[in-house]
């Protein structure tokens, strides 16, 4: 999806916590960043933001409408339960409108948007007592039902075969440790660092952890796949 | 001596896979997945995994009401 960058609104305004880790994402037109500031008019996304951080009511409402779903959908993802999606896609837009004025245009405002919602729901998490800050201990399964290697003759290849929904349900199943990582980097498209940085674990467990993720998935799709006799 | 992966049991390979995928590295042209059906097999489908995910970026509707609870919020001044 692309992402929209507005340009600097409050240049005095000290950076808000989301913008730390953003990912650089440049899909404006080079050649726009040397013209002159004043000589650009602001675009009509930039111009609801601008009002919006002025206090306009309306122009948050628009806002809302603009990005609801992207961020409802962050939330689901990561949560992986509708009452809670709302819920924490609800007090994201209630900090965006407390932080709205802050937001100083050094990023695309739909990125700052996405990382300020993803924070919303690691805070969450934890409140529900996840441990985000040691999640092999935290999250790693019991030998039992951990996720096995693969040894033994190969029968069903996945190529080809996931459906949506059935990718959906496996993830939405997933313990919740393993769903974050796989959200936050086979979907949401973050990489180690930046995981390690947001869930304050080291690169080599966020890369375990996608791993033994995917491993999971993989388990649960080949059973779907073996229930419904496809091969 | 130098270590041979060619010989590399399964067991040892599939332990480093995460940190392999992980890292970016060439994982398709390592020397046993070429010899190794199985640990192939098992790499495609975690690769194909990875690919499906970004189905999952189409996005969802929330209830059309959620606005009135965030704008009831905002009035109460939560």
């Amino acid at each position: 999806m692309p992402r929209t960058r507005f340009p600097k609104q409050n240049p005095e305004a000290s950076a808000p916590e989301p913008e730390k880790e953003e990912r650089a994402v440049q899909l404006q037109d080079p050649a726009a960043e040397v013209a002159p500031r004043r000589a650009a008019p602001l675009s009509p996304e930039a111009e609801i933001l601008a009002r919006a951080q002025a206090g306009d009511h309306a122009a948050f409402a628009h806002l809302y409408s603009l990005h609801k779903r992207r961020i409802y959908s962050l939330c689901l993802r990561m949560v992986g339960n509708v009452a809670e999606a709302e819920d924490l896609t609800q007090e994201a837009f209630l900090q965006l409108h407390r932080k709205i004025g802050t937001f100083r245009g050094d990023s695309a405002f739909s990125t700052w948007l996405h990382r300020l919602s993803i924070n919303v729901v690691l805070m969450h998490l934890r409140k529900k007592g996840l441990p985000l800050m040691s999640l092999d201990e935290a999250m790693e399964p019991s030998y039992d039902d951990g996720p096995g290697r693969s040894f033994g003759a190969p029968d069903l290849s996945l190529a080809g075969s996931i459906d949506r929904l059935a990718l959906e349900r496996a993830v939405a199943a997933l313990p919740a440790g393993y769903r974050l990582i796989f959200v936050l980097h086979d979907v949401e498209g973050f990489e180690h660092n930046e995981i390690a940085a947001m869930l304050d674990c080291s690169v080599g467990n966020s890369k375990s952890q996608l791993h033994k993720a995917r491993l999971k998935l993989r388990d649960a799709l080949r059973l779907t796949l073996n229930k419904g006799g496809k091969r | 001596m130098t270590f041979d992966p060619k010989s590399m049991s399964c067991d040892h390979f599939q332990s480093q896979l995460a940190e392999l995928v992980g890292s970016g590295a060439d994982v398709a042209n390592h020397p046993h997945i070429k010899e190794c059906e199985i640990c192939r097999q098992l790499y495609e489908d975690l690769q194909t995994i990875a690919d499906a995910a970004k189905q999952l970026l189409a996005e969802e509707q929330p209830e059309d009401d959620l606005w009135d609870r965030i704008e009831s919020a905002i009035k109460k001044g939560d």
